[in-house]
């Protein structure tokens, strides 16, 4: 092993250990406030490249028909509730999120065809299609059960997970897609060739987390979360309501999820089940971070990435073993050193 | 022709009324097998719903790929629906799971999955199973010819690290050795990897004068761009898992000049005229392409396809000795699948024998070659 495989197992490494630290933030996020552990976060991973991918071969993403049900049912459930509590001026909002938003959407895919858009446009539209799918979920599966126990609330996840594989497998087929990457150029580094799309990835992660961070300490909506996640009883006598708490983490992890997405969909073929082993390594970091510190959780899906990248030179066959079995001594560390705290009922 | 074929059968259907023939299929179209599994549920829908005027249902059911779903399909298709014969599954576990329920009950089964263990080595039990994908050896044989011919002295292997990449290993490791071409470097990766760098760079280390990609459907691609992207100059072979034209998609310009084995339908319009598998193969494509779209057709969907073909000879035969949900039915239709003789299919020619439940020779496979996105025939 010489140097310059080193650097290029390192780089390999670091760019899906930045893919797997997005991931985790966003599971540490919607666990904090909502106590969900949200397993379904891979699957808005393949959802994104996915409906990316589908722009660009012309087609209309299946996406489009799970928003449009997804939003109808969201509205029927709250209309209801709103037109017999009498509180008529609510409606046309939700109207316009949960239905006018999405019709426009596959209206206007059917009006212009996908593939003369241009990139960031294709990008913004996949976005425009998978984020909004978050606060529904949560909406429709998690709201009703928002004071159930955490293990309640893992099975809804479970099931949430399948329902949406299934779905992958109905609207992108069971073949994997690649996207044309997002910029040609490449780099020499130590004699080792870095690609332009591996430094967008690092970057784009980059920005991401610094965004985070500035959306939490600086917004009201970001110091909200964060007050949810500490204490909700608190944060609900303060005038915080917990229902847009969870929509708003939901929608920050889609937003992370289709983001990723979008990113690795260049550098690997992505499938509509690809999304949770993606998922998963990521949940092995936001262990690492104990589900509560989120630089913690960043640093150890960094390090499942490297681990995987030089595992996978070493002993290429026991690499996903490697991986996972990871998480058995951070567990004895952790059940060691922290406290165990009875969950509150 | 077909057509007048199968008019002539629902003529003699008309005057008489007998017990359906039940097939029972069991097959992976969703899970991780899916993208082999759909076209080869595509194909049961074309197959024959008569044979010698007889009314065929087919009872259709999904394993997920997965071994305990299967057998447990197995069972409901033979314990409720009353099969005279089973068809499935699509992976090789699943196949090799069935083989106990087929054989107790005394139905009939043909595998639509590629490892020879599934009939070999031939006892009591895989009496009673059939199978229509080409061995892994008789792929690996040709394979290293092409190696030979090609001046290879040194190659390295990557594979799924799963049974298919494993049974590709076993059965290419032995053939290279006898030879005398030299494994460099033996590698594995999992169908949902998002990256081979590790391994690509072990194997270039290695410096081999080709390299063999052990993976099925789109997965495979994945080495062999990372292989590009790195440099490597190379031969690339592929196994015939990948010949569908979705890994044309997701492979693109990358997959240039691959080399693999498969069986003659991938490329049945190129065949000679003088091919016997050239109209078996061609008719399949036809009729395939006409009910899913051009340039839909793949190779696993022939492995169904082929399936049927054998039914379709067997069971009139088989209907001389005994009514369709009867034991004797069902010995006759196994006696008469394994004296199948000379019959061209979409993949060869079958020539079953007691000790051969595949019947595939020679003709069963030819090497294509990638070039400028379709696949052609190397001759």
């Amino acid at each position: 092993m010489d140097l310059q495989i080193l650097l290029l197992l390192g780089q390999d490494g670091v760019t899906n250990g930045a893919i797997y630290a997005l991931l985790a933030l966003a599971l540490v996020l919607v666990f904090a406030v909502t106590r969900v552990i949200f397993i379904p976060q891979g699957e808005f991973v393949a959802y994104g490249a996915l409906t990316l991918a589908a722009l660009q071969a012309g087609k209309v993403p299946g996406t489009v028909w799970l928003l449009l049900a997804l939003g109808t049912t969201v509205a029927l459930l709250d209309g209801v509730r709103l037109l017999r509590e009498g509180r008529f001026r609510k409606l046309p909002p939700l109207l316009i999120f949960n239905v006018g938003i999405p019709l426009l959407c596959a209206g206007g895919l059917f009006v212009v065809p996908p593939t003369q858009l241009p990139l960031w446009a294709q990008v913004a539209v996949s976005m425009l299609l998978v984020v909004p799918l978050g606060p529904m979920i949560y909406r429709v599966a998690y709201q009703p059960l928002a004071s159930a126990s955490v293990l309640v609330l893992l099975i809804v996840s479970v099931a949430v997970h399948l329902a949406l594989i299934g779905l992958g497998l109905l609207f992108f087929g069971a073949e994997g897609s690649r996207t044309p990457a997002f910029t040609e150029i490449s780099f020499e580094l130590a004699g080792a060739p870095l690609q332009g799309q591996t430094i967008l990835v690092i970057v784009a992660s980059a920005l991401l987390i610094i965004g985070l961070y500035f959306f939490f300490e600086r917004t009201l909506y970001g110091k909200a979360l964060r007050a949810t996640a500490m204490n909700r009883t608190g944060a609900r006598l303060m005038g915080i309501p917990p229902a847009l708490a969870g929509q708003l983490c939901f929608t920050l992890a889609a937003a992370i999820g289709a983001f990723s997405g979008i990113l690795i969909a260049p550098i690997t073929t992505i499938y509509y089940d690809s999304g949770f082993l993606i998922g998963l390594k990521g949940f092995v970091g936001a262990i690492i971070g104990g589900l509560a510190s989120y630089p913690v959780a960043a640093l150890g899906a960094a390090l499942v990435g490297l681990l995987e990248s030089y595992s996978s030179f070493y002993a290429s066959a026991f690499k996903e073993v490697i991986v996972f079995t990871l998480i058995i001594p951070v567990l004895l560390w952790r059940s060691l050193t922290t406290k165990h705290v009875e969950e509150e009922e | 022709m077909k057509k007048t074929a199968l008019a002539m059968l629902l003529s003699t259907l008309a005057a008489s009324a007998l017990a359906d023939l039940n097939v029972g299929v069991t097959l992976s179209a969703t899970g991780p097998a899916a993208s082999l599994g759909i076209p080869e549920k595509n194909t049961i829908d074309l197959l024959p719903k008569t044979i010698a005027g007889q009314k065929v249902n087919y009872i259709v059911l999904d394993d997920a790929s997965d071994t305990t779903t299967a057998v447990k399909n197995a069972r409901k298709l033979i314990g409720e629906n009353k099969v005279d014969v089973l068809i499935g599954s699509t992976t090789t576990p699943n196949s090799l799971a069935m083989i106990d329920v087929a054989a107790e009950s005394e139905t009939p089964m043909i595998a639509m999955a590629a490892a020879a263990r599934i009939v070999e080595p031939m006892d009591a039990k895989r009496k009673w199973v059939f199978k229509t994908p080409q061995n892994d050896a008789q792929m690996s044989t040709a394979i290293l010819e092409h190696m030979t011919s090609n001046n290879v002295k040194t190659v390295a292997y990557i594979g799924f690290s799963d049974a298919y990449g494993e049974g590709w290993w076993n059965e290419f490791s032995k053939l290279a050795e006898v030879r005398k071409i030299k494994v460099v470097a033996n590698e594995r990766f999992n169908r949902t990897d998002t990256t081979v760098t590790g391994q690509t760079l072990k194997i270039l280390a290695a410096k081999p004068d080709a390299v063999l990609i052990g993976g099925a459907g789109t997965p495979a691609a994945l080495p062999q761009r990372s292989l590009k992207e790195k440099g490597y100059k190379g031969i690339v072979y592929q196994t015939h898992g990948v010949a569908n034209n979705d890994f044309l998609r997701v492979c693109g310009k990358d997959c240039e000049g691959t080399v693999l084995p498969t069986g003659p339908v991938l490329v049945a319009a190129q065949l000679p005229a003088d091919n016997p598998v050239k109209k078996s193969a061609t008719e399949y494509v036809n009729r395939y392409e006409a009910a899913y779209g051009r340039g839909s057709v793949t190779a696993f969907g022939g492995y169904a396809w082929d399936a049927g073909l054998l039914l379709a000879n067997a069971v009139p035969e088989a209907l001389k000795k005994g009514q369709p949900g009867t034991k004797e039915f069902r010995a006759a239709l196994r006696d008469a699948l394994e004296s199948t003789k000379d019959l061209p299919a979409s993949h060869g020619v079958f020539n079953m024998s007691p000790n051969d439940h595949l019947g595939f020779d020679q003709r069963a496979r030819v090497m294509v070659k990638v070039e400028n996105g379709t696949w052609k025939l190397v001759k």
